[in-house]
């Protein structure tokens, strides 16, 4: 770095803002940089519709769970042994919140098992800032769980279509092998919040393309398929369904696990997107704009 | 049928000044949003019907897979010096009656019923809660005595009247009820079922009959059935929506 000095104007040279924090405010980056078309419109759109879609999902999903917060392994529920189950024990004077997996207890009041509804601590699984209707309202979350479904359902297979269709899952998701060769480089880089600058920065990397192409292309057909899996009229036009996940009480619990690979997908996703420069990725998510450091190439 | 959902609505947000804390919550007492839910309802039922039609059997189970004891949910003794006669009697003077829009009413014994023809199926009940449980099932097939009532060609749907009040009768509380089209209600799985597990239906499952219905949540599957009506549509019938649990909100079509 040269030393500051005043321009040919008599401007005094702007104050130094690290390099990390210029990415976060979204400052253009000091040195050279450009503009580059990253996201487009289909990939847009069908992002912030899921966006809102996936959140409803949740919510309504846990008020659903809440009507019976236990999970089975197999056709059938075997009510002695849930591999987990949130339930309250105590009286109405003081209730304990007791989350078993398995063999293991916690207690877990105020959150799981027993929380606060309307200013009095009931027995609930999720708590109420976790569930759409906030109060206990089964009917309700279920209408707004099966609407939601056929937006996840219709959002998921038009952007499917247009993935496959545009090139956009053959060129821009799908890992090659240079991907797969250098996926531990990767991780080992992510892990130190190094991420790719420049010219690298145009694709998606390889833990991204890994991350994208599981989530769009298993994660949320699984989801679909073990939610289907649990409607009675479904499993009699399409019995192949219990075959394949083990039964409808194993694919509840698997629509769960679905469900918070969701969640955890969403953590990390957002963290990154933090990391590695807030507001270029989000404008880049809005307008498409994305900036890249470094001259460009070609 | 908006207006009475609506209607309902209303009555639980009153019930819970505090059911406005969330903007979902609120929206879910709009009307315009009430009826897009409703009409996601439809959507879901013709998508699945589509699949399903009319004939699809619902997945039958082994001996093995039968639950130890099966899980009684909703009444389970109906509160009533009539039923506890019933029961006392060992359900010798049940009667079921059919009616409504039927060429022939039918008032059926229970010796009527076991004279007829017989179907029995190990089946897997799911409980709108989310869990299920595997039963064997013995009775008699609905469309047989659908047939034998013969409908009027108006018929569209199934109503069953049941024994078991949902709270103080004195108080104005319902009985409970459901509903079935006829599609439903003719499927070879529909059954008025008279015994679990090789025995006489118990107490807590509905004694001395009950519906079974295997492609549709545990909630159409009424307990206690005493009274079947033929009707061209439900508007007027209790709260108007089909069944006590749809009267509070839930959906009439329960293949989800």
């Amino acid at each position: 770095m040269s030393t500051p000095a005043a321009d040919a104007a008599g401007h005094a040279p702007p104050a130094r803002v690290p390099s990390w924090l210029r990415r976060a405010l979204g400052l253009a980056p000091r040195g050279p940089h450009y503009f580059f078309y990253r996201h487009r419109l289909p990939v847009r759109i069908a992002h912030w519709l899921n966006a809102v879609v996936l959140f409803v999902m949740l919510l309504s999903g846990l008020q659903i769970f809440n009507a019976h917060p236990a999970l089975y392994w197999g056709i059938s529920s075997d009510f002695a042994h849930p591999l987990l189950s949130l339930t309250a024990q105590g009286d109405d004077t003081h209730l304990t919140g007791i989350t078993q997996i398995g063999p293991w207890r916690f207690d877990t009041t105020g959150v799981l098992g027993a929380s606060d509804e309307n200013g009095q601590v009931v027995a609930r699984g999720f708590p109420q800032w976790a569930t759409i209707p906030g109060p206990r309202w089964l009917a309700m979350g279920r209408l707004w769980h099966f609407l939601f479904a056929w937006l996840f359902v219709a959002n998921g297979s038009l952007f499917i279509a247009w993935a496959l269709w545009s090139g956009h899952a053959r060129n821009d998701l799908a890992p090659t092998r240079d991907d797969i060769v250098h996926l531990l480089q990767e991780i080992a880089d992510h892990a130190r919040l190094r991420f790719p600058r420049g010219e690298a920065a145009r694709r998606y990397n390889g833990i991204q393309k890994m991350t994208y192409f599981l989530v769009i292309f298993g994660l949320g057909p699984l989801i679909v398929l073990t939610g289907l899996t649990m409607s009675p009229t479904l499993d009699a036009a399409f019995p192949q369904l219990l075959w394949i996940f083990g039964g409808r009480q194993s694919a509840r619990t698997i629509h769960f696990l679905c469900a918070f690979s969701f969640l955890g997908f969403f953590i990390v996703h957002i963290v990154m997107v933090v990391l590695s420069g807030t507001w270029n990725n989000l404008r880049s998510m809005i307008s498409g704009r994305y900036v890249i450091e470094g001259e460009r190439h070609g | 049928m908006a207006d009475s959902r609506r209607g309902f609505l209303l009555r639980a947000a009153a019930g819970s000044g505090a059911l406005m804390l969330s903007g979902c919550t609120s929206l879910s007492q709009q009307s315009w949003v009430v009826n897009i839910l409703d009409e996601v309802e439809n959507l879901t039922r013709r998508a699945q019907r589509l699949f399903a039609g009319s004939h699809a059997l619902a997945p039958e189970f082994a001996k093995a897979d039968i639950a130890p004891n099966f899980r009684a949910n909703g009444t389970l003794n109906p509160a009533t010096a009539d039923y506890a006669a019933h029961a006392a009697n060992g359900f010798a003077d049940w009667r079921i009656a059919v009616g409504g829009l039927v060429e022939r009413p039918l008032s059926l014994s229970m010796a009527d019923l076991h004279a007829m023809p017989a179907r029995t199926q190990i089946t897997r009940h799911d409980c709108v809660e989310g869990w299920s449980c595997i039963g064997e099932w013995t009775g008699t097939p609905l469309a047989l005595v659908l047939a034998a009532a013969r409908p009027k060609p108006q018929a569209r749907y199934v109503m069953f009247f049941c024994a078991d009040p949902m709270g103080d009768p004195s108080a104005g509380a319902p009985f409970y009820y459901e509903s079935l089209d006829l599609l439903e209600a003719t499927h070879p799985q529909t059954i008025l079922a008279y015994a679990l597990n090789g025995a006489a239906l118990p107490v807590e499952n509905g004694a001395p009959v009950r519906l079974r219905a295997e492609r549709q949540l545990g909630y159409k599957m009424a307990k206690y059935v005493q009274r079947i009506a033929l009707v061209e549509n439900f508007n007027q019938i209790n709260g108007g929506k089909g069944g006590y649990w749809e009267d509070l909100g839930y959906n009439w079509y329960a293949g989800i």
